[in-house]
């Protein structure tokens, strides 16, 4: 892989990091660079440090690493969190006319720019500039031509008026004209750009465009970190598309109406995170056992109850797949990298509709809010298809009617899939209910009908377990001794990890699963392992667990749970830590 | 829609278990016929219900139906409109699913002026569970949980809907058959959210609000000045707490309902083979 560049911009919340990082990524992808961010970030308006990350390199980039080359450091306090990533080569780039930074120590070799930020803003129009000064002066340290920050700095204030957008091309050409004339100094990097072109998006928001694209029209949710922004990127854009989204007075009522939206024969959807799946769980039951086809978004964070509600974990899992009171059927799909975020929900949808049942769609915080770029041939509209599973209209709903002549959404099927009629559908009437009920959805305690809908129920699973494709994803080398398994986002940083283990001899095959239930029988997988580690943000092991249970099989396990997710350095030194222990034992 | 519909195509094969004389029968028949002389049929009426013995409602009520999850009719319901605004949606509830267990989503449901109707069949107490207090039961009244009575003054759900914004509010008696049917019918017609509390009384653990009582106490509104465009008059006959009423207490005739104020108009239901022509688009935004 060429050269990777890490660079941070970090201050208080509040301070304008997101947009000043979001800046400096999009001009680095508009350069034709590829780009990875991340952010630390806290759960509060204004105060608390919060950061934002750019990894970027020519070839792809799909983790962050330990390492952070140019710092721009709005606060003192930014240099002490990331004392252990800076090194002797880290350039950071201060105010040292802020009150604040007036004392502020630049730690051992490290290169010190002390470029007056705000006073070179005030000049160029406004002190809220100042963090675009930082970015001009970024891109001389880095070399990185700053024609690539104006394209960003015109799509970002587009709508602000010309005479903003001229303003902030001020700021920053001040800030790199300061740094080229007082810092006579030869950096390290050499930003070089090329001719690709390249999209730049989050999961959150991958999940909502591929939302769109499966034709999904109703969308219903209540705000709640990390999920707000697929409900934020939806509104205003699926109406373009003949959709709508409503902000719910909670949880419960968001999935009640997203509910009823697919009642009414809308492809619907709902969004949100752990807590919000706690209150989402009363209606579970009632979507499964009347057959509605649903997706549910869990954008997972860090738990229990309130938890920390802005890190990553992935402890959702067993809710997930146990949630609810009595035995209810569901998949339950977890895309792997935020390009799949798209995919999968496309997935989600069909999946949905063609075996009428709830399919919770689970990313996490780390993906939800990551930004990685993609070629735009990635997201190919054309090669999204839609299958709308077994619906009948007025033709031919003849042949589905009971003796009496009542339509039957619950017919007793060899497959298990019964047909749909949606409302206006001639003679479709029909009750759809959480009591157990007959084939035509009335209500029913009659033995026999009870296990003839339970097996129904179930046999759409096992029907979806033959018909569809629950593969892994696979990569490194795979022959090798040692099998790595992961679910989820961990995919990125395990890909990287695993090219370093390579550099230093250490075969590994990974499986990434994309699908928690139904999923990949991985019995054959792992017996021909010698060792099998299973990696996970979370502290039990919930998908170990459910490996062990599949396989008979003991397996390691790699878990973090501090609520930051995995670095591909961090991950390397892990597994072959793991498999010292082993080896000792 | 066809023109020859009777309110008896709206009655599913299945005989109520409603205790005989309970209040719902006829608070159900009301909405059958209204629903019928509103030129609805039941393939393209959809009912939510909630649970509790209203909640059977949807069960022998023959139409495109949801019977949910305790308090949440109302969302249900909004959920059901917004995505077919070509369907008539009428949600039924009690008084504990509409004012305690879903007392939230009752106001939200009012704010947001979702064209359906909502009625409420209150009978002042829980009656599948054998009778405890409601919210809507009166301070002495004495249940199995509440040996001395409530203690605690009844919601006003008239009351809890105007002060949320409401465009339509009524109160009828499940027993004055016409009147009942023409309230529930007005409700219907109306653009926009149309609430209507129903007296419903419980013959079996209900020995105070019964139909005598109702009958000596409950003054029309129509043979009153009442003027129910006026929110001053609404607001007097709500907090009247000496009297009860019937009739239609409030309807804001510039109602704008929600499907409007938003542009929602269209069939949902209605998709593409592939993605929506124009998703392209969605693509070159992250560029």
């Amino acid at each position: 892989m060429a050269a990777d560049f890490n660079w941070a911009v970090g201050g208080e919340a509040g301070d304008g990091i997101d947009s000043t990082g979001k800046i400096f990524a999009q001009a680095l992808s508009r350069a034709g660079r590829h780009v990875f961010t991340s952010k630390d970030f806290a759960s509060r308006i204004r105060g608390g440090y919060t950061a934002y990350k750019v990894r970027t390199s020519v070839d792809k980039v799909q983790s962050v690493v330990d390492r952070l080359d140019v710092l721009i450091a709005l606060t003192p306090r930014t240099i002490e969190e990331n004392l252990d990533e800076l090194h002797e080569g880290s350039v950071i780039i201060y105010d040292g006319e802020r009150t604040t930074m007036q004392d502020v120590e630049i730690p051992g070799e490290m290169t010190g720019i002390d470029v007056p930020l705000k006073r070179l803003a005030e000049e160029a129009g406004g002190a809220i500039m100042r963090n675009v000064v930082a970015l001009g002066a970024a891109c001389e340290v880095a070399e990185f031509p700053i024609e690539n920050l104006d394209s960003a700095l015109e799509k970002r204030f587009a709508d602000k008026g010309q005479k903003l957008v001229d303003n902030n091309k001020e700021a920053a050409r001040a800030g790199r004209s300061y740094v080229g004339e007082e810092y006579d100094h030869e950096f390290d990097y050499d930003l070089e750009t090329t001719d690709e072109d390249y999209v730049l998006l989050n999961g959150d928001e991958a999940i909502g465009m591929g939302a769109i694209a499966a034709g999904c029209r109703f969308y219903a949710g209540y705000p709640i970190t990390p999920a707000t922004d697929v409900m934020t990127y939806l509104t205003g854009r699926i109406e373009r598309y003949g959709g709508h989204v409503v902000q719910a007075e909670d949880e419960l009522s968001a999935i009640n109406m997203a509910l009823g939206a697919a009642r009414g024969g809308a492809r619907s959807m709902t969004a949100t995170s752990g807590p919000g799946i706690d209150l989402m769980t009363e209606t579970f039951g009632l979507i499964a056992t009347s057959e509605t086809p649903l997706v549910i978004c869990n954008v997972m964070r860090s738990g229990p109850s309130t938890g920390m509600p802005t890190k990553q974990e992935q402890g959702d899992l067993n809710q997930m797949l146990y949630g609810g009171h009595g035995e209810v059927p569901r998949f339950v799909l977890a895309p792997t990298t935020i390009d799949e975020c798209f995919w999968k929900t496309v997935e989600a949808f069909n999946l949905a509709e063609k075996y009428q049942l709830p399919v919770y769609l689970t990313a996490d915080l780390s993906m939800a809010v990551t930004e990685q770029t993609f070629s735009p041939d990635t997201f190919d509209m054309d090669a999204v298809e839609v299958d709308r599973g077994f619906v009948v209209d007025e033709a031919d709903i003849d042949g589905h009617m009971s003796d009496s002549g009542g339509f039957q959404p619950h017919e007793i099927t060899d497959d298990g899939v019964s047909p749909r009629a949606f409302p206006g559908t001639a003679d479709g009437a029909h009750m759809s209910t959480g009591l157990e009920h007959d084939e035509q959805g009335r209500r029913t305690e009659d033995t026999e009908m009870r296990v003839a809908q339970v097996d129904k129920r179930n046999q759409k699973v096992e029907t979806a377990r033959e018909r569809e494709d629950w593969s892994p994803r696979e990569f490194g080398d795979a022959d090798a001794d040692t099998l790595v398994i992961t679910w989820g986002s961990n995919e990125g940083a395990l890909a990287e990890a695993v090219e370093m283990l390579d550099d230093e001899g250490l075969d590994v095959r990974v499986l990434s699963v994309p699908y928690v239930f139904p999923r990949p029988d991985l019995t054959d997988d792992v017996e021909a392992a010698e060792n099998v580690v299973v990696v996970e943000c979370n502290e039990q092991g919930q998908f170990a667990d459910l490996v062990e249970h599949d396989v008979l099989a003991r397996v390691d396990r790699v878990n973090k749970y501090n609520g930051v997710r995995f670095k591909a350095d961090e991950l390397a030194a892990e597994i072959k830590a793991t498999l010292a222990e082993g080896a000792e034992a | 829609m066809s023109s020859d519909i009777r309110f008896t195509d709206f009655k599913s094969d299945k005989q109520p278990t409603w205790c005989p004389g309970c209040g719902d029968f006829g608070t159900m028949n009301g909405m059958m016929k209204a629903l019928a002389e509103t030129g609805n049929d039941p393939d393209n009426t959809f009912v939510v219900a909630g649970i509790g013995c209203s909640g059977k409602i949807g069960t022998y009520m023959h139409s495109y139906a949801l019977h949910g999850v305790h308090g949440r009719a109302l969302p249900v319901g909004t959920g059901v409109k917004m995505a077919r605004p070509d369907i008539e949606v009428m949600v039924a509830g009690g008084d504990g699913d509409g004012y305690s267990i879903g007392a939230g989503h009752f106001v939200h449901a009012v704010r947001r002026n979702v064209d359906m109707t909502y009625v409420v069949m209150d009978n002042r107490i829980y009656g599948l569970t054998k009778g405890q207090a409601s919210p809507t039961s009166r301070e002495d009244f004495e249940t199995s949980t509440t040996p001395d009575g409530p203690k605690q003054p009844p919601v006003n759900p008239h009351a809890l809907a105007l002060a949320s914004g409401a465009t339509f509010i009524a109160q009828s008696f499940s027993s004055d058959a016409l009147r009942h049917q023409e309230i529930i019918q007005k409700a219907v017609e109306h653009d926009g959210f149309g609430f209507v509390n129903v007296y419903s009384p419980c013959v079996t653990f209900n020995d105070v609000d019964t139909y005598d009582y109702f009958r000596d106490s409950l003054v029309d509104l129509k043979e009153t000045d009442h003027d129910p465009t006026d929110r001053g008059d609404a607001k007097d006959v709500i907090l009247d707490s000496e009297k009860e009423h019937q009739g239609v207490i409030y309807q804001n005739e510039e109602s704008v309902p929600y499907h409007e104020q938003h542009g929602v108009d269209e069939d949902m239901s209605v998709i593409p083979d592939g993605a929506p022509e124009g998703a392209t688009d969605l693509v070159r935004e992250f560029y």
